[in-house]
């Protein structure tokens, strides 16, 4: 297994991780910061996976879902924490993903879970965030959702996704 | 139906992508609300939007939406430069949604909806 971070995976040694030698499952492991409050670049980690699950050839419509997921889990750091850290561990069978940050945590997650519900403060809704669809869009597109939440210390996602060779 | 006969049909300006209007579309989606697009926008449809930030480019380059267009709202700089980095289709009509719309539809252009 190898391990590689942030910039470092969008060279050509993704293609070689991914067509790794039969026997071996080829599994590599990326992350990235976020930064709350910052929405000029909200967004650019789940981009940044989106491009490198697109270059080891994942099928498209996967992506999307895996992308589309780790947008709304980085964008409810944006919003509600103060930093966190994605990660993700990608194989042809599994592909996981951490999304966990350091912020005021989630006092009721059954509350969150419901669409159109939303805490978002009003200069965030202003921009097209807080139609509390976050959660669910992350569920609808996740196969497996995990929450593990602190109020006062921060919120963990685990989202799993099954991969192209998980069908056997 | 693809971009050019769209921008040409309803004299909407081309802020970024003049190079890629050959792209083919399926369809248009309307919202302010990004996760309602991200929850229901289908890839190559038109986003009509008056989000004119940078975030709403986010958003239409992870789904691989077929263009945006800006409808009644000022357009800031950094925002055509993070389309052009994204080589992201972003137009700008003159007319409110609601005109704007119709005339999409009664070009042929129908609602696209992914579940």
């Amino acid at each position: 297994m190898s391990i590689v971070y942030g910039e470092m995976f969008l060279t050509e040694s993704v293609k070689f991780f991914w067509g790794c030698t039969v026997g071996e499952q080829a599994t590599f492991e990326v992350s990235y910061t976020v930064e709350g409050a910052d929405f000029s670049i909200a967004g650019e980690g789940a981009a940044r996976l989106k491009r490198v699950l697109q270059q080891v050839g994942l099928p498209p419509a996967l992506v999307r879902r895996i992308a589309l997921a780790t947008y709304e889990a980085e964008l409810n750091v944006v919003i509600h924490a103060y930093r966190g850290v994605i990660k993700a561990r990608v194989s042809s069978a599994l592909v996981e993903v951490w999304v966990e940050d350091q912020g005021p945590g989630i006092p009721n997650v059954e509350l969150a879970m419901k669409e159109g519900y939303s805490t978002a403060p009003d200069h965030v809704r202003a921009l097209g965030f807080g139609a509390g669809m976050g959660l669910p869009n992350i569920r609808r597109n996740a196969d497996a959702l995990k929450i593990t939440t602190v109020v006062g210390e921060g919120t963990a996602l685990y989202m799993t996704f099954a991969g192209p060779s998980s069908e056997v | 139906m693809n971009l050019r006969s769209i921008v040409e049909a309803l004299q909407l300006e081309v802020l970024t992508g003049d190079d890629l209007l050959d792209r083919p579309i399926s369809g248009g989606y309307i919202s302010d609300m990004l996760s309602d697009v991200l929850a229901h926008a289908a890839p190559d449809c038109l986003w009509v939007t008056r989000q004119a930030h940078q975030n709403v480019i986010a958003v239409a380059s992870l789904l691989g939406l077929g263009a945006v267009i800006l409808v009644n709202c000022p357009v800031p700089a950094a925002l055509i430069d993070k389309a052009r980095d994204e080589s992201l289709v972003l137009l700008q009509s003159d007319l409110m949604a609601f005109e704007l719309a119709g005339q999409l539809y009664a070009l042929g252009l129908r609602g696209c909806r992914r579940d």
